[in-house]
């Protein structure tokens, strides 16, 4: 249970319970987001890090939004500011934080595994913001709290995750988040964009995304990096966009399966400029639902008491 | 206090509530979660039968104030039920519905949640049970039944009536 | 003169096989075997094994360069603690050990803290930077009889060629030995930005991998090499199933190549890299379930020669990092003895040639160590318990470093004591300088 755990690394750590208690929590906070003065003074006292190593706009703004509306303190450390360019190691960089007092540490990192190791050295909780292209708990979160929103309960739901699986820590996370609540997960790319081992994870691989794209509730398409046509993975982008990218062909193909995207999107790579603004196109809900999402992983990690007690939960 | 009384003692607070505020125009019921949601629905059910009014006339609405605890990091906290205020309480009459009054600290944080949601006329409070042993400076305006307790006893409002039983529980002592 | 030596009681095991006897040392020398032996210092070693000093074809002293990870005086007490009495010191110091200049330093300097040999490999090219060729006659004339860029495979197939041609053409600097291009097979264009094996575990982790055929390829190009030139070539640390078939083939061939494989390659697999700790970023990487069983195998049929430590120093400054920014690398010297008798199903003889003469043929330097456990030998021994237990602490080493992938593990098979030169330089599993 997430209850239990003082860290949020990975959605291989939660089970489908955990979810549905993070899904519930995060309705509540999203109650929170509505009200004219949309703030509460849950985490009032607390305060949080912010460890990024990697430039990410959108995630620190919706943490630090979700922060503010539990009225916890904060304090940024970002890379470009900081002592990391003068060689010191990330332990050296940690613990300097923490001896200043935080509980909670939101990690970003173009390394996989990073906030691994920084929950290794610290007390505080640690939230993984995203690592490499190991995973990104929080954006599955939201991108589960989106879709069921629309689509209620995702068993048996059929998702596609669409391109640049291989670099990808949201088809990571969103692949295991998926299976977890029940969907059915197909990944869609080419194999110089997909990992070249699928022991253990509960998805399909196609190369052919006209092949499921009949069948889809959800077409989950992923940022496709500009640079990746300078490592010979794609000929060209406009190659990757009339194979994989969602065009105006097949975006009607889809119906009204939901079209979602974790940002910032390729117009004309990985989906057509005009599909993005269609009405089944949820993109700016999931930026929405994000603050709620993070409002609730504060929460639970930071505010609600909840831990291990004698290696049992405290009772609620 | 059985079934009846209770029925008995929302018809009163009801009355009470409509003597007090001239009416029931600019009244919302608000139930606290999770106790609290039962007695405000009774209250404004009697309350549009009184008045003749169509049923729904008042408007109800719910409030978690977990949020807004002062106790966080003595004990578990986790939000209970979902907050549904249904008017913009700016210049309305809030009546806060409760099913115990104790140490008022729930009160406390449910007017701090009531304050984020806008800026009411006025706020009461309407309690089914009064058990005493306040902690903050915070009285009923309306009340079921005054209750004096122990601080080791429990209140139980349910659909039977209310009970005082013992906190190591259901009235049973081991 | 130094004080005698005789170790009573146990079991001799060399290369003509096992059998029980005293040993008496005295000036350096074995002087005699026996029974009812004594000594101005006495070694009860019953139940105990005596053998040959082990050889290490592959440590990283890290001296001179990086001292605060290792030196060559602390990386030679972690030998002895090891059973070692020599060991091949890696050229990727920095400067890098390709001048007899530096060739100089580091045999004085291990002379200086005289626990064990050590002999200084040299890069091949200038710099281990594949381009130009080192001075090898030079560096032979000083004693090395060992050239690599380890750290780094020769890339260019032409620079392998002309290298394996050069010092095919020096043996008579050698007195007659062969010079060895051992090599760290990896082709970087496939290899480059890898953290870890290629597989089930970097596809799950999100890390990018090092594929087995940028090892295989390497491997496949140099037994081509070796055919056309007659050169040389040892096989560092084969850590894939497919390289492990291609050497037996080119054995089989008559080809003159051999092969070592580490303690953590035959020990340790990707999925450990789970844990995101660098302790156990290393190149190659630690492979699959199915390369344990191939190296194994490989080990026992003789395929390969001999078991190597690759052993790796890393402050902890410089492994409390990512698993992407840490330096690949973990210690060895320490644990081989115990992990090769914890964790192969070989009988203690093969274990011990596997560490001892083989290695010592591969490194040229066999008349002082892997010999014979008889009157008028170099008294290069190890005596060891392989029934003992004890837990892995890194904090316990002598290294300067801790980066040991096996801590707090209960591993069987123990060091009791080094005889180096004649001298106790380890006793009761501590050493004596």
């Amino acid at each position: 249970m997430i209850g239990g755990e003082r860290h949020l690394l990975s959605m291989a750590d939660l089970d489908r319970d955990d979810i549905e208690q993070l899904m519930s929590l995060t309705a509540s906070f999203a109650e929170v987001g509505e009200r004219s003065i949309p703030k509460v003074p849950a985490l009032r006292g607390k305060t949080i890090a912010w460890l990024f190593y990697e430039d990410s706009t959108r995630t620190r703004l919706s943490f630090e939004t979700a922060a503010k509306r539990l009225s916890a303190d904060t304090m940024n450390f970002s890379v470009s500011s900081s002592s990391v360019n003068k060689g010191e190691s990330l332990r050296d960089t940690v613990e300097t934080i923490t001896a200043m007092g935080v509980d909670g540490i939101v990690v970003r990192h173009r390394a996989a595994g990073a906030p691994s190791r920084v929950a290794e050295w610290v007390d505080a909780s640690v939230i993984n913001a995203g690592d490499g292209w190991h995973q990104h708990p929080t954006q599955s979160l939201l991108d589960l709290y989106t879709a069921r929103e629309h689509l209620g309960d995702l068993d048996g739901k059929h998702v596609a995750i669409v391109g640049d699986i291989k670099h990808s820590r949201v088809a990571r996370s969103n692949a295991l988040a998926f299976a977890t609540m029940g969907a059915q997960v197909t990944l869609v790319a080419p194999k110089t964009l997909l990992p070249t081992h699928f022991e253990g994870w509960p998805v399909n691989v196609t190369h052919n995304l006209d092949e499921v794209i009949d069948d889809l509730d959800i077409c989950y398409l992923l940022r496709m990096q500009l640079e990746r046509q300078a490592d010979a993975v794609v000929p060209s982008l406009r190659e990757f966009h009339t194979e994989f990218g969602l065009d105006v062909r097949r975006a009607d193909r889809l119906g009204d399966a939901l079209i979602m995207h974790p940002g910032p999107m390729n117009r004309g790579v990985e989906i057509a400029g005009e599909v993005a603004d269609r009405p089944n196109a949820v993109i700016t809900e999931q930026v929405a639902n994000g603050v709620s999402v993070r409002m609730a992983v504060l929460f639970l990690l930071l505010g609600s008491g909840l831990d291990l007690v004698d290696g049992r939960r405290a009772a609620a | 206090m059985s079934a009846d009384d209770v029925s008995r003692a929302i018809r009163r607070m009801a009355h009470e509530i409509l003597e007090r505020n001239h009416g029931a125009d600019d009244v919302v019921i608000i139930g606290m979660q999770t106790g609290g949601v039962d007695l405000a629905q009774r209250l404004a059910a009697d309350i549009s039968t009184i008045e003749e009014a169509e049923a729904g006339s008042v408007p109800v609405g719910t409030l978690d104030a977990t949020m807004h605890r002062d106790d966080f990091g003595l004990r578990p906290v986790m939000p209970e039920a979902l907050t549904e205020i249904p008017v913009d309480p700016t210049g309305k009459v809030i009546v806060l519905a409760d099913d115990v009054l104790y140490t008022g600290r729930t009160v406390r944080a449910a007017l701090d949640a009531i304050h984020s949601y806008g800026r009411p006329r006025a706020i009461q409070l309407a309690v089914m049970v009064d058990r005493g042993h306040r902690e903050l400076p915070i009285r009923p305006d309306y009340v079921g039944k005054n209750l004096p307790t122990r601080k080791d006893e429990i209140v139980d409002v349910n659909d039977e009536g209310v009970d005082l039983g013992d906190l190591l529980g259901e009235g049973d002592i081991t | 003169m130094s004080p005698t030596i005789a170790i009573t009681g146990a079991q001799l095991v060399d290369e003509s096989g096992t059998r029980e006897a005293d040993v008496l040392i005295a000036d350096g020398r074995i002087v005699d075997v026996g029974s009812g032996l004594a000594g101005d210092i006495n070694v009860a070693a019953n139940g105990q094994v005596v053998a040959p000093g082990f050889v290490d074809l592959h440590a990283h002293l890290r001296e001179p360069g990086d001292e605060e990870a290792e030196t060559i005086e602390t990386g030679a007490r972690g030998a002895a603690l090891g059973g070692y009495t020599a060991v091949v010191a890696m050229p990727n110091t920095s400067p890098a050990i390709d001048s007899a200049a530096v060739v100089a330093q580091v045999i004085e300097l291990a002379a200086a803290a005289n626990l064990c040999d050590v002999h200084p490999s040299a890069a091949i090219t200038i710099g281990r930077a594949g381009e130009q060729l080192a001075p090898m006659a030079e560096l032979v004339r000083l004693g090395v009889r060992i050239f690599t860029d380890d750290g780094a495979g020769v890339q260019n197939e032409r620079i392998m060629r002309s290298a394996l041609e050069y010092a095919g053409s020096l043996s008579h600097l050698a007195d007659g030995a062969p010079i060895v291009l051992a090599q760290h097979c990896e082709i970087e264009s496939l290899s480059r930005g890898g953290l870890m094996h290629e597989g089930a575990w970097s596809s799950r982790l999100g890390m990018p991998g090092q594929p087995a055929e940028a090892e295989e390829l390497m491997i496949m190009r140099d037994i081509a090499l070796a055919r056309l030139t007659g050169g040389r070539v040892h096989f560092q640390h084969v850590s894939t199933a497919g390289g492990v078939a291609m050497v037996r083939a080119a054995k089989e061939a008559g080809l003159p190549v051999s092969a070592e494989a580490t303690t953590h390659h035959f020990t340790l697999d990707h999925s450990v890299c789970a844990s995101f700790d660098s302790v156990f970023k290393v190149h190659p990487p630690l492979r699959t379930a199915v390369d344990i069983v191939a190296i194994k195998d490989g080990l026992a049929d003789g395929t390969i020669d001999a078991i190597a430590t690759d052993h790796a120093p890393h402050t902890s400054h410089a492994k409390d990092a990512t698993f992407a920014d840490a330096p690949p690398g973990m210690l060895g010297l320490e644990t081989a003895f115990a992990l090769a008798n914890t964790e192969l199903d070989l009988p203690l003889e093969e274990i011990v040639a596997l560490m001892s003469w083989r290695p010592a043929r591969i490194a040229g330097i066999d008349t002082r160590h892997g010999r014979p456990i008889a009157a008028g030998e170099p008294a290069n021994l190890v005596v060891l318990d392989p029934e003992a237990t004890w837990t892995v602490r890194g904090s316990a080493m002598a290294s300067r470093s801790a980066n040991t992938p096996y801590e707090g593990r209960e591993l069987r098979g123990a060091v009791r004591h080094t005889i180096y030169n004649g001298e106790l330089v380890v006793q009761e599993g501590t050493a004596t300088r």
